[in-house]
Parts: structure tokens; sequence; C-alpha cells
């Protein structure tokens, strides 16, 4: 079987024939596998939903236990249609996983979903998985994404926070996985005391916490009087009036896109920092290499910049094109 | 260079002006010499370097990076230095003294200015290489004035903005004496022709607040509409100071060649074409111009009306009352018809002054100074001795049309107002206000533009055109830049007429019928 047999982009998503599967399908289907919980990976209203057993659970907590007609939870290889999958951490969030396919006769594939190399105290850590064919993100795929150490950007956090002490800090970051990933790297920096949550995080943080995730103090940042300096709320937030409760805000963002001056101005951020939970451009080529797919299929992001890379190491690759995945959904 | 990279990138960011402050002050504090001083130097345009081209930036990066690649990253990014930053391929991240790199692009030759840059930049991380690149190409663009840092200097000493300013045009890069100074050591010797002296500045004042003082004190003159300056000959050392200091110089040579005294004199800019004086459009066409062509020379002559002397032929004449010093300058030969005196204006009562106000015989006045005529000269804005008493703003009644969110204490309200006025059956935006409302009014203005938002862009949102604001403004330009043909001057919302229907709003062509 050829490989664009195996997997080939639809209008729904991503589909396979031999298993009769979608893969982060963006409109509802009767089976779908999902590599990760957020939003425009992990929709609801399919007939079968296969997932991470956590990846599951944050879907349950996002739209309500009946978000599938049922589930099942992906331990170890199994059987769907014609092809064994298996699922192996992406270090994206909690949870997130790539997808093998093994079609009975043919390439095998891996679909990487988001992933990051980065350490991630809120991710298990990204793991190589052999392939024939590597199906990969491109959301940095410009060699100008160099992600720094994200140590280095809690400093600037501080620094900041020391230089203005009356002045709160509201860091954007998105509500699944990049939140919390903020605040473990808070705490990791030395900021012991209470962090202030928007409502919006509440739930998730929560459930980080059962996971044996110890996100340390957490007070709501809904009160009137919001007893803690520094602040974390998803991007939403910053323009709806519950900005206003703060008196002379630094605002911040938390984003792989903050490396670029000029899209930290568009969103009008005082104090960005350069906190990625994707793939660089670094690691996109490192993985590439060491993978050494015969094929690489790009999904969406930049991908004019990995297919020029892919060109000049002589390596084949193409472009999906898929739709419906935003920029950074982190 | 990792605090300096930091500076700027803090400064870039930051839109608040005293958070700028600060943070230059503490970098400043915390910064030893010679860095701090060339760092001052960066930010106040007071660094001659070799300016680096773009071209040879672009000749480094096509043996370092594949052309696609590149032009692929730079449509991205959208800054030629910033995407030679970001794509630079070291591990190193040393932390440079600035002063080395400083000397590198003073000392270096043309030909081995490439080799070294790149040398550089090897030894630089991303953000050390940004600053660095802005550097060499000399585009800093953090919005931050002269006068600015100045203050951010007078913070940290006892030598207050005023004495600074005194001497800062003596001084050269590193400021090592400056910095001796503050730190509490001796006060640099003004070696410097021509010093810039501080300026007196005048309070707004109103008829009735006029009522408590006695008419018989006080002279009072036109407030002319174009630019207050300090001229200067000080034995043959031209000079022409705005009155925070600026050397304009370079912009007015044919005002400065017109400096046949010796003294300080205080005045006004003006264009003036024989007797008069043009509307202040006129003057800002010769502004921020580093050559004056011919044309423009002839067609918009430079002039001076003269206020005040400080200095007039080595006589110091700041501590004496102002009769006296008005005296001198109503006998003073200026030897040059670009100058002339500021004619003082005869009334009894302020009633009288009044009328003289309501009714200038130019529309390039903008009201009227009164001066104690006692007063003694002093820099800065003390109160009581001047006013200003300024001619009532025009208004236009405007729509409502675009918001942006503001920063720093009013972070998340939409405060940033984009206003327009009709032109035929069309809203045509005319101009942007973000003050003028009480706090209060932000709150209902605020409200009005989330309930009636029809598109978000980022942190714009257009809006329904539904509210009718009252602009108040100061005047008009003529303005290529702006879509209507026209800039407003100090636009403010004066009230907000939920009352008025959007078709009774006012039309471009009343607005344009302003302009003298
Ligand atoms: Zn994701």
């Amino acid at each position: 079987m050829r490989a664009d047999q195996i997997l080939h982009p639809t209008p729904a998503g991503l589909y396979c024939p031999p298993g009769d599967f979608y893969i982060d399908p963006i409109r509802p289907v009767p089976r779908a596998l999902i590599t990760h919980g957020h939003g425009d990976h992990a929709r609801s209203g399919h007939g079968a939903v296969m997932a991470t057993r956590q990846t599951l659970e944050i879907m349950a907590i996002r739209y309500g236990t009946d978000f599938a007609g049922q589930t099942q939870a992906a331990d170890g290889p199994l059987r769907v249609g014609d092809t064994t999958v298996s699922f192996h951490p992406a270090g994206h969030i909690l949870g997130s996983a790539q997808i093998a396919v093994q079609p009975d006769h043919g390439p095998r594939i891996v679909v990487s979903g988001d992933y990051c190399r980065h350490p991630n105290p809120v991710s298990a850590a990204y793991e190589p998985v052999a392939c024939d064919i590597f199906v990969t993100e491109a959301t940095f795929g410009l060699p100008v994404f160099k992600h720094p150490d994200p140590a280095g950007e809690m400093t600037r956090l501080i620094a900041s926070m020391a230089e203005f002490p009356e002045r709160p800090h509201l860091i954007g970051a998105y509500a699944l996985g990049k939140a919390q990933r903020l605040i473990m790297l808070a705490r990791q920096a030395g900021i012991d005391g209470p962090i202030a949550i928007h409502g919006a995080l509440q739930r998730l943080c929560d459930y980080h916490v059962e996971q044996g995730i110890d996100l340390g103090p957490l007070v709501p940042a809904t009160a009137k009087q919001v007893e803690a300096q520094l602040v974390i709320a998803p991007p939403s937030a910053f323009a709806s009036a519950w900005v206003q409760r703060f008196r002379d805000p630094v605002i911040g963002f938390a984003s792989g896109w903050m490396t670029v001056r000029a899209r930290a101005r568009q969103r009008g951020v005082e104090l960005p920092l350069v906190i990625s939970d994707h793939v660089d451009w670094p690691q996109v080529t490192r993985t590439i290499t060491e993978l050494a797919p015969s094929e690489v299929w790009i999904t969406h992001g930049a991908e004019d910049g990995l297919m020029r890379w892919c060109e000049l190491e002589g390596i084949p690759a193409r472009p999906l094109r898929l739709v419906g995945y935003e920029d950074e959904p982190e | 260079m990792r605090a300096f990279s930091t500076l700027l990138e803090r400064l870039a960011f930051t839109p608040a002006r005293n958070a700028k402050l600060r943070i230059l002050r503490h970098y400043l504090e915390q910064t030893p010499d010679p860095d701090r001083g060339f760092a001052l130097a960066a930010l106040t345009g007071g660094l001659k370097l070799r300016t680096v081209t773009p071209g040879l930036l672009r000749g480094l990066m096509v043996e370092r990076v594949d052309e696609q690649l590149f032009a692929l990253s730079y449509d991205f990014v959208g800054d030629l230095a910033e995407t030679i930053a970001l794509l630079w391929d070291t591990d190193r991240d040393e932390d440079v003294p600035l002063h080395q790199a400083v000397a590198l692009l003073s000392d270096t030759g043309k030909a081995g200015l490439p080799t070294a840059i790149a040398g550089m930049l090897d030894r630089l991380g991303a953000s050390q290489r940004l600053a660095f690149l802005k550097l060499a190409t000399g585009n800093m663009r953090i919005g931050l004035s002269a006068r600015m840092a100045r203050i951010a200097l007078a913070e940290m000493g006892d030598p207050d903005v005023a004495q600074i300013e005194e001497i800062w045009h003596g001084l050269t890069p590193p400021y090592q004496p400056l910095f001796d100074w503050i730190a509490g050591g001796p006060r640099p010797e003004q070696a410097a022709k021509a010093p810039f002296r501080p300026v007196m500045l005048s309070t707004p004042v109103d008829l009735d607040q006029l009522q408590a003082f006695r008419p018989e004190d006080y002279v009072a003159e036109w407030k002319w509409d174009g630019i207050r300056v300090q001229a200067i000959n000080d034995g043959g050392v031209r000079r022409l100071y705005s009155r925070t200091g600026e050397d304009i110089g370079t912009s007015f040579p044919d005002l400065i060649e017109a400096l046949n005294f010796d003294g300080t004199v205080d005045g006004e800019l003006l264009v003036r074409r024989g007797d008069d004086v043009a509307v202040f459009g006129d003057l800002q066409k010769r502004l921020g111009r580093k050559q004056v062509g011919r044309g423009m020379l002839d067609s918009h002559p430079a002039s001076l009306r003269v206020y005040d002397l400080m200095i007039w032929q080595g006589r110091d004449l700041r501590d004496l009352p102002l009769t006296q010093r008005r005296a001198v300058l109503d006998g003073a030969d200026f030897g040059s018809d670009r100058i002339d005196v500021s004619p003082l204006l005869p009334f009894a009562t302020w009633d009288d002054l009044a009328a003289l106000r309501a009714d200038p015989p130019a529309a390039v006045i903008e009201g009227v100074m009164i001066k104690r005529r006692d007063s003694v000269y002093v820099g800065g804005r003390p109160r009581g001795p001047w006013f200003k008493w300024k001619r009532d703003p025009h208004v236009v009644d405007a729509v409502l049309l675009y918001a942006q969110r503001g920063h720093g204490k009013r972070s998340g309200f939409y405060s940033d107002f984009t206003f327009g006025l009709w032109d035929a059956d069309q809203l045509v935006p005319v101009g942007k206000a973000y003050f003028g409302f009480t706090d209060e009014e932000l709150r209902e203005l605020d409200r009005f533009v989330r309930n009636n938002t029809i598109e978000r862009f980022g942190p714009v949102r257009s809006v329904a055109p539904k509210l009718v604001l009252e602009v108040a403004f100061e005047g008009l330009n003529a303005s290529g830049r702006h879509k209507a043909g026209v800039a407003m001057r100090f636009p403010r919302i004066s009230r907000i007429r939920w009352d008025k229907p959007v078709a009774e709003a006012d039309h471009l062509s009343t607005l344009k019928a302003m302009i003298a």
C-alpha cells in the first residue's frame, strides 16, 4: 500500500482508510484518534474517540463527560481496522502524544501532533519514534525561531516585578499547558508565594494538581482585590473588562511568537516572554535528522521554510496544508 | 552590552513615560562607566559612529544563510537588523562591554568593517546581537528624548534638570564628569561656547483668575504660534536651541546666518514673509531637516521675534526685573531684518486685554502672554510671574469610529479614540484623541465601545457610528499623511454628545475651511 493510501488529508482532517479513522479531525467523524487536548485538535461530537487517558480526561473537563459517543484510552499498541496504532509522548502538554500508524502492509507513519523537546515539567518528555514517514508541524518552521532557555525568560519577568513592585504583572498564557508550565517555571525560578489565576484556568490547574504536578499556592484573580503580584490569564481575558480591576498592570504574554518584536507589538505587550511548547527550528530539524524518515509531511505552520530545508538536505517532503489549526494553539 | 540590550528592549516595549524613566534611571545607576555614558549617548543621538549600511549586512548573510530561507525569514520578521540578529548562528553569549562595541564601530576602517562586525556577532547572544546591530545601523527608535534622559539623570542625584540642561551641550560621551557631578563631585566646567540656558515658562490662566491681580503690575504681549527658541551668538559661536535644549540650528541656516549680535536671546521662531507671519504648518515644513534646499529657504524664510534678553553684550541680565531687560531690548540693534521684537500690548484693565485677545490681528496668534513687570528671569515654570492666556480652542463635533486599548493605568480600557467627519455621505477619519475625558467618562466610553463593536483587529475595535464627540483642538495643519488631508494639533475630547444625532456631526469641509 502506498503511503498516501494509508493517510491523506480530507476536509475533515487526516484520514486513514485501512483503519477507517481520522487523526485530530476538525469536524465530527465516526472515529477519531486525538493527539492532545488543545481545542483545535480535540473537538467534541465524534462517534468514538481514542486518546491518552489524560487527553480524554481533559476533553471531559472542557466539553463535559458526553463529549463523544464512546471513548477508549490508548494503552500500548491497539488494532484499529487493518492497522496497529500506538501513542507516544510528545512533550507538548499534559497527555500529549504522537500517534504511530502501522498498516498491515506498507510504511509506518508517525503523526507527531504538536510536540516539543524542551524539558517541560507538565508533560512527559518527547520520545523519538522510528518511522518511514514523519508527519510534523511547522509552527515555528523558520530559522529565526530559536527558543531561549525559559529560565532566562523567567529572570526577565522577575526583574520586571522587582523594578515595578507596585504594578501587578498580568501574563497571558493559554489555559491548557502553557499556563501550568508558566506556573511551574515561576516556582523553579523561586516565586514561592501565591500566584493569581484567572477563573478560566481553575479547573485545568486543579486537574494538573490531581495528576501530581504541584503548582503551589494559587489564588483566584476574580476577586476585587487580587492578592498576588503575578497573575496568569488566558489571552482572551485581556480584551475583556476583567483587566480593569488591576491598577497600572504590566501586560505580558508567554509565547514562541514573542521572539519577533512586531508580533509582540501587535499584541500591545509590555513584557514579551519567549516560552513555547512547540519545537523551534533547531529542534524540528534535529528531529528529522535523527529519525531519518524516507519522507516528511508537514501539517501546518511555516511550511515553506521547512520544505526548503528538506530540499537542501535532500529529504523528500510535502505539505499537507491542513486547515483549522491555529498558529500557536498552546 | 547585555544590560544595554535589556535596556533597549524594555524601553522599546514600555509605553508609559514614567516607567521608561525608571528603567533608564536603574540602568544608569547600576552600569559602570564608561558604558552607561555611551548608552546615554546612543539613546539621545549623541554618538557619532560609522554607519553600517543594509547592503553590508545583507552581504554578511549571503555567505551564511540560504537565500530562500533568509528571504522567508526577513519577510516574516520585517526588520533587517532583527532578522540577522535572530538568524546569526553562534553558541557564544559573551557579555561584551558596550565601549568595545562603540570602539569597533568608530575606529574600524571601511574595508575591515564586514569582518569586524561578523567577529563581534559571533561573540554575542541574540538580544545583544540586536542591540549591536541597532547601534551599527543608527536606528534605535525607542521613543526616548534627550529631555527624558536628562530627567532620569536629575532623579539620580542633587543637580536638577535645569542645571543639567545648562551644561549638557558642553559635554561629550561618555559623560564621565557629568556622572561624577551627579554622584556628589564638582560641577563640570562649562567649556563649550554658546551653552543652552534653562528657559522661563508660564502657567495657564483665565479671566476669573486674573481678577486677583492688578493689571498695572503686568505687561502683555501676543503669544505667537511658532516654536519657542533660544538664539545665541557667543563670541561668534551661533546656536539655536528649542526650549528643551535641543540644538535645531542645522534646520535653520538662514536664521543662524542672521544672528549678528552678541548675546543670548529668548524668542519665537516663525516663518515670516515681510510683515506676514505664516501659520505653524509652514514652520513645520522646515523642522527636522538635515539640509534645507534653496527653494525652501526662499519660500519659507525663518525669522525670530524676540521676547526677552538673557545675556546681552557680555552682561547677564537674568537677575534684573523684566522692565529693565525690556528697556535694553527696546534699544537693541539686531542687525538683521529677520529679527524683530515682540511688541507690548496696551491695556488698562483685564477686560481691555480680553478684548484684544478675542480679536487678534493675525491667525498665527494663539493668545496673550502676561508677565509681571518685576519678574526676574528664572529657568523652569515658576508659578505666578508669567501667565499664558490662550485663545479658546476650536471645536468640531465628530463621530467615534475606532477605539484602541490603552496601556498602563488605562489597561483594559478602550481609551484611544479615532473620530471622523462627514465627507458627502461617508465618515472619514480625521484624528485621534486620548485625553480630555474624566475617569468616569472613560468608563462610559469603554462600555459604549464594547457594546457597539463591529469588528476587532488586535487591540483595535471598529465601532458602530452612533456617538458624537466634541473634539477641541489648537490648530490645523495640512497633512499628506492623513487621509482627510488635515491634521489637528492637540486634539482632545471636550464633551461627549450622547444627545446629538450622528447626522448632525460636522463635515470635513467645515474643518478644511479653518485652515488659515
Ligand atoms: Zn497544541
